[in-house]
């Protein structure tokens, strides 16, 4: 079976830093893969570049196709829906507005995602600048998962939010792990082991260390590639 | 109090024509961030394009279905100029804007001259209704009926444009584009496509502005450095009203159209010194940016 990402020594520079050293990693195209790593080891710009945000050298494969090179919203039409670090919601525009942007599909799955967040239906008219934190990541994972996409990537989705909200949070990436598959960037490591089943871990700008999610339950694993103190 | 009346609804009209100019110009740098100094050629080669038309079409057809037919050319012939420049000239050097800005001013400066060795540097004239260049008397002030037209113009476009960007497809992906450009391409959006658009849409509001702009002020006249001088002034509004601003380019428009009016009337008639209406606008343009350095509504469409 084609995986769902497939990167080979992928090389990023910003701003004449070299982030992404030689990255190479796969994706299996079902359950949730979880990118991991110090902050500031080339996680998010691991994102980037797989959307073509940011330009790189080597290969990505998105599904089977070669993407690097492509302008963005090509390659999201592949299948891909992106959860952005720090939500990236259009703020001078609705609820409504900042769903209906994004539609790919002849047949959004509007019922779907109000099922999800009752709330956004409440709320479609209200500009999405003055919705709270948790609110605004609604609408960006909403986003996400209206065009029914088979690649989600999600980055740093608990950041800023209280913890009641991250369980909400789970509970939403859960049941939409059944629906696509997910490269899940993320700090809170309960999280990460309440929803991966993979992880790769990035240290300096390659990949250190792949495995299972079970292994975040070794405080040695913890605190040698995360920098945490233990296993959470 | 007559002369107080028609001054404003000068000045509004004025104002009307600034906001046509300038709603183009705030549209592209909001989205695309591209100072584009050929906006004025795109009002210049509307109002030669209407002139052309113009002049084509039998007068038995009556002025006022000839100037129809000419207000049409006007604004295919800035969104024609203003696609071209879009696909030839600023795809290419998407990312670069200080090239961009040098291409457009250098762009202007050879299209101008290609007009003027053309056409020569006397003005054409452009042929209006004869309704056009007389007043109507209401409430006992005499107002030219060219002026409603320039207002109609305005309130049409700003109408327009406003359902354009808060109904269509288009629009929202244009106001969410003039907020974060990469996130709406991560939507799966070809955001080069709306830079065409709004390329296009900008041109053909430049093309109005600058065939409405000869009918109102300078007597029916048109010449190839006409869209340079309302250029600057577009730059004025769309700085003061905030850039990107569109309702802000219409409340800038407005206030700059009136001042210069009223100094111009009030201020240039006894000194002497004609264009003190011009000095008006950019104390105006100091003043607002001392107060709101982003200007009124910096940055919200």
């Amino acid at each position: 079976m084609t995986n769902a990402v497939h990167v080979e020594d992928l090389h990023v520079s910003i701003a004449g830093s070299h982030v992404l050293q030689g990255v190479s990693f796969e994706v299996p195209s079902s359950g949730v893969t979880s990118l991991l790593g110090r902050n500031g080891v080339g996680k998010t710009t691991t994102l980037r570049a797989l959307l073509g945000l940011v330009a790189g050298t080597g290969s990505v494969h998105i599904m089977g196709t070669e993407v690097l090179g492509w302008p963005t919203h090509r390659i999201v039409r592949l299948g891909v829906g992106y959860v952005p670090e720090d939500r990236d919601v259009f703020s001078a525009l609705t609820v409504e507005e900042n769903l209906r942007l994004a539609e790919q599909t002849s047949e959004p799955r509007y019922d779907e995602v109000y099922t999800l967040f009752p709330e956004l239906r409440e709320r479609r008219r209200q500009r999405a600048g003055t919705l709270s934190g948790g609110q605004q990541q609604m609408v960006s994972i909403a986003r996400a998962l209206l065009n029914g996409w088979p690649l989600l990537l999600v980055d740093e989705p608990s950041k800023g939010l209280a913890p009641r909200l991250v369980s909400e949070l789970a509970e939403v990436l859960e049941r939409a792990a059944t629906l696509a598959t997910i490269l899940l960037v993320e700090q809170n490591l309960a999280l990460v082991k309440r929803l991966a089943q993979r992880i790769i871990v990035l240290d300096h700008g390659e990949v250190v260390h792949v495995g299972v999610a079970g292994e975040l339950d070794d405080p040695l694993m913890a605190r040698r590639f995360l920098g945490v103190a233990g296993a959470l | 109090m007559s002369v107080f009346v028609a001054l404003t609804f000068s000045g509004v009209a004025l104002g009307a024509i600034y906001f046509l100019a300038a709603s183009g110009l705030s549209l592209i740098y909001g989205l695309m961030d591209i100072l584009n100094f050929a906006h004025g050629l795109f009002m210049t080669l509307g109002a030669y394009a209407a002139w052309d038309v113009a002049t084509h079409v039998p007068v038995s057809w009556g002025a006022p279905f000839v100037f129809v037919v000419a207000l049409v050319a006007a604004v295919a012939g800035g969104a024609l100029a203003a696609g071209l420049t879009e696909v030839l000239v600023i795809r290419p050097l998407y990312g670069r804007p200080v090239s961009q800005i040098l291409v457009t001013i250098g762009l202007d400066l050879a299209v101008t001259g290609l007009l003027l060795g053309g056409f020569g540097s006397n003005s054409l004239s452009v042929p209006v209704p004869l309704w056009m260049m007389e007043a109507s008397h209401i409430g006992g002030v005499n107002l030219p009926n060219a002026d409603f037209v320039a207002l109609l113009g305005g309130v049409v476009i700003l109408v327009a444009l406003e359902w354009f960007l808060r109904r269509t497809r288009y629009g929202i992906i244009i106001r969410a584009g003039v907020e974060n450009r990469a996130m709406v391409s991560a939507l799966g959006i070809n955001v080069a496509r709306a830079f065409s658009v709004v390329f296009v849409i900008g041109g053909a509001m430049a093309g109005v502005a600058g065939l409405l702009y000869a009918v109102v002020f300078s007597g029916d006249l048109i010449s190839p450095t006409q869209g340079d001088s309302l250029l600057i002034f577009a730059f004025i509004v769309v700085v003061i009203g905030g850039l990107g601003s569109i309702r802000g380019s219409a409340i800038a428009a407005l206030m700059v159209g009136l001042v210069q009016d009223y100094t111009n009337f009030y201020w240039g008639s006894h000194s002497g010194m004609a264009e003190i209406g011009n000095l008006s606008v950019v104390l105006l343009l100091a003043l607002v940016l001392e107060w709101r350095p982003r200007g009124l509504f910096g940055s919200t469409l």
